[in-house]
C-alpha cells in the first residue's frame, strides 16, 4: 500500500511574462502512494495547476519553464524524459481530467471517435475493439444508452455528462495516476455530489492513485486520505486529511477553514477573514510568502523562509511559528 | 421609526412574477416557443433583513432579480417597492426609483468600465441623478472609497489595477453612492478567491447593520447563503420550491429538492462528511423551453407519485412562515 508511485522533488517553473519572470512553483518536494487520494488545495495563482502540468510536461515552453527538480515514476525522472518518452506516459500510464469539460473536448468529433483515439493508440486496439470498448467504458461512468451516444457531438451532453466522458477517456487506458485539475468547479452542487460519487466508486473498482486539484476544502474532506495545501508556490502544510482539519498548524490553513461558512450550522459570528492579497510573484519569495497577511507573524519570518518540516509523524508544516503557544517552534 | 415597525415592515413584495423569453425561427421569426426562466414567483422582503435566493446555474434566480429592477419587462406578475407598483412606472418613474433599489454584480471584471478612473466609475450615479456637484462629487467619492475599506487615493487608478476583491468593493461602493435602502447582490462572491470571499461578505455586512440596508442575496453557495440571510428561498426552474427562516430551512428542509442540495454540498470537515447521509439526485435540470408538467422538480424527485405529473403544487405556507411547493409534503 505504501508504496512510492511518484515522488517529486524540488520542482521549480517559472513563465517569462513583459513584466519579468513569475516565480509560479518554487521548490515543490511531494509524493504519491499507491492507490491512494492527493487532495493539493490553495487559491488561485498559488501553483497547484502548474505543478501538476509540470509533473505531465504539458507546460508551454516558451513562455514556461521548469527550471530545476526531479519527478521519479516507475525509477525514471519524468522530466528528462524525450518527448517520445513521455506521449507514451502521458494518457497510458498517467492521465489528466480538466476544470472545463467544454474546451477540452473537441467539438467537431464525436464522443465516440475522441474514446477510441486513445484505445487505438496507446493499446494498440483495432477499431472495432475500440468501439466495443468506449461503449463499455460511457457504461462505466453512468451514461445511459452508451453505445448510440458515442455518434453524438460535445455540445449534446450536458456539463456533468461532459466530465463523465472526460473521466471515462481519462480511465481508458488503465492509468496508474489520474491528475484531476478542478473537475467540478465548473458543475452544480448537485452533479458535482454526482461526479464524486462516481470517482469514489471507480476508485475503490480500479485502485489507481488520484491527485485531485481543487480550491474547495469541502471537496478534499470528503475525497482525500492526504493532503497539500499551497501558497505563493510552495507548499506548505502537508497531512492526512483527518489531522488537517481537526489541527490545521499553517496560519494560512486555519484562516483558509476559519473563513468558510458551514451548511450543518455551527453558525460563527462575523467570518473569519484573511486580510490582504495573495502574493505577485515576479520575485522568488526569499522569506515566508505569507508573512505579510500573517496575524502571528515575527521578526525571522520576514528575514527567512521556513522549510516544510514535520509536527508529528504524517504532519509537515511550513511556518516559525507554533501557532499553539504564539512563540517559535 | 420604532425598531419593531422596521422588523416587519415589508420592503418589497414580488406577486406572480413571470419572465418568459421568446424563441423565434425561420424567415419570418414567427416565434416558436419560450424559454420560461421566471414561472410565478412570489415573496416578500422585509425591511432592514437578507433574503437568500438559492439554486443551480439555470434556475432563474438572477433573472428574478434583474425582472424586480425592471432591467427586464416581465411577462406577467406585479413588483411592489415601499407601495408602488414597479411595473405600472413610466420609464422616467422607474430611472428615479432606482436611486432606492441598487445591483452589485457576479463579475468583478466585467461590471466596471475598463475605460474609467475608479473616481468616475463611483462619482457617475451621482452626476447622472444629479444629487451632487463639483467639489461635493470628489467629497463623497473619497467617503465612499473609505467606507468600503478601499484607499481614497486610488480614486485615480483604473479597474486592471486592482484584484478582484478590491474591484467588488469598488463594485459595492458604487451601490452605495445614492444611499439605497435596497441593493440585490448578484452572486457577488462567486468569482473570488475563499480568503477573500470573506472579506467581501463581513463588509456587506458591516455596511447593513450601518445603513439598515435591505439585501436580496442570490448565490449558489448553500453555505454563504446560511451565513448571511435571515430567510432563504430555494428556485428549480424558475419557481420558488420552499421559502422559510434560516434555521428552519436548513435545519428542517421540507422540500424534497432541498433535501437533496443540503446534502450535496460538502463539508469542510471530513469526520462530519463521513457521517452524513447522502440524496445523489440522477440526471440533470430539464430545459426551461419545456419544462416538466405538474411539478417542474417531479423527473428528478425520489418521491414523486402520480399527482406530481397531473397538478402544478400549490406554494403553501405549512408552518408559520414556511412555505412549500410539494403535493408530497402534509
Amino acid at each position: 500500500m505504501s508504496d512510492i508511485l511518484l515522488d517529486v522533488k524540488g520542482l521549480e517553473t517559472q513563465f517569462k511574462t513583459p513584466e519579468g519572470y513569475v516565480h509560479a512553483v518554487n521548490g515543490v518536494s511531494f509524493n504519491l502512494k499507491e492507490g491512494e487520494t492527493l487532495g493539493v488545495v490553495g487559491e488561485s495563482g498559488c501553483g497547484k495547476s502548474v505543478t501538476m502540468l509540470s509533473v505531465l510536461r504539458l507546460i508551454a515552453s516558451p513562455p514556461g519553464k521548469i527550471v530545476a527538480g526531479e519527478a521519479f515514476f516507475s525509477g525514471t525522472d519524468l522530466l528528462k524524459m524525450s518527448t517520445e518518452e513521455i506521449r507514451h506516459v502521458r494518457g497510458a500510464q498517467m492521465a489528466m481530467i480538466f476544470q472545463d469539460p467544454m474546451t477540452s473536448l473537441n467539438p467537431v468529433l464525436t464522443i465516440g471517435r475522441q474514446l477510441e483515439e486513445p484505445l487505438m493508440l496507446h493499446l494498440g486496439m483495432t477499431k472495432q475493439q475500440a468501439q466495443t470498448r468506449a461503449a463499455e467504458l460511457l457504461s462505466m461512468v453512468g451514461i445511459p444508452n452508451a453505445k448510440d451516444r458515442l455518434s453524438d457531438y460535445p455540445h449534446q451532453y450536458s456539463g456533468g455528462m461532459r466530465q463523465r466522458v472526460m473521466i471515462a477517456m481519462a480511465l481508458s487506458c488503465n492509468p496508474q495516476i489520474l491528475i484531476a485539475d478542478e473537475p467540478t468547479t465548473a458543475l452544480d452542487v448537485t452533479i458535482q455530489a454526482q461526479i464524486m460519487d462516481l470517482v469514489k466508486r471507480l476508485r475503490n473498482e480500479l485502485g489507481m492513485a488520484i491527485i485531485w486539484i481543487t480550491h474547495d476544502l469541502g471537496v478534499v474532506a470528503g475525497l482525500a486520505q492526504r493532503v497539500l495545501v499551497m501558497y505563493g508556490g510552495f507548499i506548505i502544510e502537508e497531512s492526512t486529511v483527518i489531522d488537517l482539519f481537526a489541527n490545521p498548524s499553517h496560519p494560512y490553513t486555519i484562516g483558509l477553514i476559519g473563513s468558510l461558512p458551514r451548511v450543518d450550522g455551527k453558525q460563527q459570528g462575523r467570518l473569519f477573514s484573511i486580510e490582504g492579497q495573495p502574493p505577485v510573484l515576479y520575485q522568488k519569495p526569499q522569506s515566508c510568502p505569507f508573512a505579510p497577511r500573517c496575524k502571528w507573524v515575527m521578526d525571522r519570518c520576514w528575514k527567512e523562509n521556513p522549510s516544510l518540516d514535520p509536527i508529528s509523524d504524517e504532519h509537515r508544516v511550513a511556518c516559525w511559528v507554533d501557532v499553539k503557544t504564539g512563540r517559535s517552534r | 421609526m420604532s425598531d419593531n415597525n422596521t422588523k416587519n415592515e415589508v420592503l418589497l413584495k414580488v406577486e406572480n412574477l413571470k419572465m418568459h423569453f421568446p424563441i423565434y425561427r425561420g424567415v419570418f421569426q414567427r416565434q416558436v416557443g419560450a424559454v420560461h426562466a421566471v414561472d410565478g414567483v412570489s415573496f416578500d422582503v422585509k425591511r432592514g433583513e437578507t433574503l437568500g435566493l438559492v439554486g443551480e446555474s439555470g434556475c432563474g434566480k438572477s433573472t428574478t432579480g434583474r425582472a424586480i429592477l425592471q432591467l427586464y419587462t416581465p411577462t406577467a406578475g406585479n413588483v411592489f417597492f415601499d407601495g408602488t407598483d414597479l411595473v405600472s412606472l413610466k420609464r422616467e418613474e422607474m430611472r428615479w426609483m432606482r436611486r432606492e433599489m441598487q445591483m452589485i454584480f457576479q463579475d468583478p471584471y466585467a461590471s466596471l468600465n475598463p475605460r474609467m478612473t475608479v473616481g468616475e466609475i463611483v462619482a457617475e450615479p451621482l452626476a447622472v441623478h444629479n444629487v451632487a456637484t463639483g467639489k461635493e462629487i470628489q467629497e463623497r467619492v473619497m467617503h465612499l472609497l473609505n467606507l468600503v475599506g478601499l484607499n481614497a487615493g486610488f480614486a485615480g487608478r483604473y479597474p486592471h489595477e486592482f484584484s478582484g476583491g478590491q474591484r467588488q468593493r469598488i463594485g459595492v461602493a458604487r451601490a452605495l453612492a445614492l444611499q439605497p435602502s435596497f441593493i440585490i447582490c448578484d452572486e457577488p462572491i462567486s468569482a473570488l478567491d475563499v480568503s477573500i470571499q470573506a472579506q467581501v461578505v463581513n463588509l456587506l455586512e458591516e455596511l447593513q447593520e450601518q445603513f439598515n440596508l435591505t439585501y436580496l442575496f442570490i448565490a449558489h453557495d448553500l453555505s454563504m447563503v446560511r451565513h448571511i440571510s435571515k430567510r432563504v428561498a430555494v428556485m428549480y426552474l424558475g419557481v420558488i420550491m420552499e421559502l422559510a427562516n434560516r434555521d428552519d430551512l436548513y435545519l428542517e428542509p421540507l422540500h424534497p429538492y432541498t433535501q437533496a442540495l443540503l446534502s450535496a454540498v460538502p463539508i469542510p470537515d471530513p469526520v462530519a462528511d463521513a457521517s452524513r447521509k447522502r440524496v445523489i439526485l440522477e440526471g440533470d435540470v430539464p430545459s426551461p423551453v419545456n419544462p416538466p408538467s405538474g411539478c417542474r422538480f417531479r423527473t428528478r424527485c425520489p418521491i414523486a407519485d402520480k399527482i406530481c405529473a397531473e397538478a402544478r403544487p400549490e406554494f403553501r405556507e405549512v408552518k408559520s412562515g414556511h412555505f412549500v411547493a410539494c403535493h408530497m409534503v402534509s
